[in-house]
C-alpha cells in the first residue's frame, strides 16, 4: 500500500514525532499535522518544574523552529478536528476545512481531570498542561505565600518544589495515603516523602478537598472534608488527566479507557491509528493488558512504531515503558511497569538520596525505581528490554550491585 | 552562530549551525541528525543523545556534572570523550567543534 497523505490529529509529542519520523524515514508525501494550540508544537515535561523556575525559556520548549516545519513540508495547521468521516477517508476541521487521508493519526492526548468542588473555577486555582497554564501560573507562583497543592502525583509534588524552593509555605492534600502512590513503591514514597518535609512541605494524606474558599473572586483557602481550612493565595491540582476520546467515540471507533489499539497500534478502523497519552494498547509489559500509558518516552516510542509501520517497516509494539520526574535535587527514573509486583530488593540508601528499588513479580524483574541512580536506571531498562531475567534472590546478595550484574550477562 | 560538525557512525557529515545558549543536541535535532534520538528532549534522563567529542575540543567544553557522568557509564560503545549532547551548551568558542556518534543510542 503506497500512501500519499497522512494527517496526523493532536500536535503534541506524540504527533509530532509521527510527523519528524515519517520524514527522517524518508516519507515525501503530505504531512498535515494538527493542533489547537497556538504557536509550534513543544514540550511539556518541563512546565510544572525546569520552566516555571526560569531555567529554560519559552523558545527552548519548542521541538523545532518554525523553519523546520517549511524545510520538511510539514504542514502544521492550528485547528481543531470536529469530524472523522472514515468513509470518505476524511477529516473535518471546525474551519470547515476537510483534509483527506490515506492514513490518520490519533494523538489526542488528554486533558487534566477537574477537582468538580465549589470554588474550582476561583482566580489562583490552576492546573499544568499547556504552556499557556504555564505562562499564566509563573508569575503567581513566583509572589505566592501560601500555596496548597491538591493530589500528590508527579506534576503536584513537581510543582510542589518549585513553590517551596521559591519560599512559599506549601501544603499538600491527597486522598490516598502517599507520595506517588499510583507510580511507585512504598520504599520509594518514603525517600520522596522526607525530602519534601526537608524542604519545608506539609502534607495531609487521606483527605478529600471540600470546596475552594475565595472572596472577591480570589482564592483564599481551602477547606478539607475535616472541616480544616489550610489558607492559600495559590491552589495548584494535578488529580491525574481523562484521554481525549470525543472525536474517536463520535467517529465510532473502539473506545476502551482511550481509544484502543492492537499490537500494531491500529485502531479497529485499519486506516487509523492512535499513540500517546490516549491510546488503550495491549502492553507485553502488563501481562499482554491493555493499558493506557501517560508518559512522554512512551508517546516517542509509539510514534515510531507507527511510523515505521506506514514506511513499510511493521514489528509489534514491545518497548520497555519509562518515566521521570525531577523533584528538587532528587531526580526519579522509573523503568518497567510495578503493576502486581509482590517482592522488592532495595539498592543504595535513602539518607544519601542514592536510593533503587527493584520490583519483583513472582521472582521475575517488572520494574526498577531509582532516585539519582541513573546507572541503575540505564541497567535496568537494558535487563527488561531482552534476557536473561534476573531474580529476587540473585538481587537479594549482599554485594549486589545492578550494573556489574547486566554487564555480566551482556549477551 | 556556531557551526558543529557531527558525523555518523557510518561516516556522514552534518554541519549544523547552533545558536549560543541552545545545547547541542537541540541544534542537531533541528538538522534532523540521524543518530540522536533525545527521547527525554533535554533531561538529562535517558542518554540517547550521546557523542564522542574530538580529542581536539576535549577542553573546550565544561566537564560533566555527577547525573550525566552516571548515565553515560550506561551509554553504548562509552569511551572518556563521550558526553550527552543535551548538557553541551554551545558557546562561541565551539565554533568548529567535531563530534562522532555512536553506532547505536540504544
Amino acid at each position: 500500500m503506497t500512501l500519499s497523505s497522512v494527517v496526523i490529529v493532536g500536535a503534541g509529542q506524540a504527533g509530532f514525532q509521527v510527523a519528524a519520523s515519517l520524514r527522517q524515514g524518508g516519507f515525501a508525501g503530505r504531512i498535515s499535522l494538527v493542533g489547537d494550540e497556538p504557536g509550534l508544537p513543544y514540550q511539556r515535561p518541563p512546565l510544572s518544574k525546569a520552566y516555571l523556575l526560569g531555567k529554560i525559556k519559552a523558545e527552548n520548549l519548542v521541538f523545532r523552529p518554525a523553519a523546520f516545519f517549511d524545510q520538511q513540508q510539514i504542514e502544521l495547521i492550528h485547528d481543531k478536528a470536529v469530524i472523522i468521516d472514515r468513509q470518505n477517508q476524511r477529516v473535518v476541521l471546525e474551519s470547515e476545512k476537510a483534509l483527506e487521508y490515506d492514513h490518520l493519526v490519533l494523538a489526542t492526548g488528554a486533558h487534566n481531570r477537574p477537582l468538580s468542588i465549589p470554588g474550582e473555577h476561583l482566580e489562583g486555582v490552576f492546573g499544568i498542561k499547556t504552556l499557556a497554564d504555564a505562562d499564566a501560573l509563573a508569575p503567581r507562583a513566583k509572589d505566592a505565600k501560601n500555596v496548597v497543592v491538591i493530589g500528590c502525583g508527579f506534576i503536584g509534588l513537581e510543582f510542589a518544589a518549585v513553590a517551596a524552593a521559591q519560599g512559599a509555605s506549601v501544603q499538600v492534600i491527597d486522598r490516598g495515603g502517599r507520595l506517588m502512590a499510583r507510580a511507585i513503591s512504598p520504599q520509594m514514597s518514603d525517600l520522596f516523602l522526607k525530602a519534601h518535609e526537608s524542604w519545608g512541605v506539609k502534607f495531609h494524606f487521606s483527605q478529600a478537598v471540600d470546596q475552594i474558599i475565595g472572596e472577591n473572586g480570589k482564592v483564599v483557602g481551602v477547606e478539607k472534608a475535616d472541616g480544616e481550612v489550610l489558607p492559600a493565595d495559590l491552589v495548584v491540582y494535578g488529580i491525574g488527566v481523562i484521554p481525549n476520546i470525543t472525536l474517536a467515540t463520535e467517529a465510532g471507533l473502539e473506545i476502551e479507557n482511550g481509544i484502543k489499539v492492537d499490537a500494531d497500534l491500529l485502531t479497529n478502523d485499519p486506516h487509523i491509528s492512535a499513540i500517546g497519552d490516549v491510546a488503550c494498547f495491549p502492553c507485553v509489559h502488563n501481562h499482554g493488558e491493555h493499558t493506557r500509558i501517560e508518559s512522554v518516552p512512551n508517546a516517542m516510542d509509539q510514534a515510531r512504531a507507527v511510523s515505521a509501520r506506514l514506511l513499510g517497516k511493521a514489528a509489534p509494539f514491545v518497548a520497555t515503558p519509562w518515566f521521570w520526574t525531577d523533584q528538587g535535587n532528587l531526580k526519579l527514573q522509573i523503568v518497567g511497569l510495578s503493576t502486581g509486583y509482590d517482592s522488592a530488593v532495595t539498592l543504595g540508601s535513602m539518607e544519601s538520596n542514592q536510593f533503587s528499588v527493584l520490583c519483583f513479580r513472582r521472582d521475575h524483574l517488572v520494574a526498577v525505581e531509582s532516585c539519582n541512580r541513573s546507572g541503575d536506571h540505564l541497567a535496568g531498562k537494558k535487563i527488561l528490554s531482552r534476557p536473561p531475567e534476573l531474580t529476587a534472590a540473585e538481587a537479594s546478595a549482599s554485594d549486589f550491585d545492578l550494573k556489574a550484574w547486566e554487564m555480566a550477562h551482556r549477551l | 552562530m556556531p557551526t558543529i560538525t557531527l558525523i555518523e557512525h557510518n561516516g556522514t557529515q552534518h554541519s549544523v549551525m547552533g545558536e549560543v545558549g541552545q545545547s547541542v543536541m537541540q541544534a542537531a535535532m533541528n538538522a534532523m541528525v540521524p543518530g540522536i534520538q533525545a527521547d527525554c528532549g533535554g533531561a538529562c534522563s535517558c542518554a540517547t543523545c550521546h557523542a564522542f567529542v574530538e580529542d581536539a575540543w576535549t577542553g573546550v567544553v565544561p566537564a560533566a556534572e555527577d547525573a550525566e557522568l552516571d548515565m553515560l557509564e550506561f551509554a553504548n560503545e562509552r569511551q572518556e570523550t563521550s558526553r550527552l549532547t543535551c548538557q553541551l551548551t554551545i558557546q562561541e568558542n565551539m565554533d568548529g567543534m567535531v563530534l562522532r556518534l555512536p553506532e547505536s543510542q540504544y
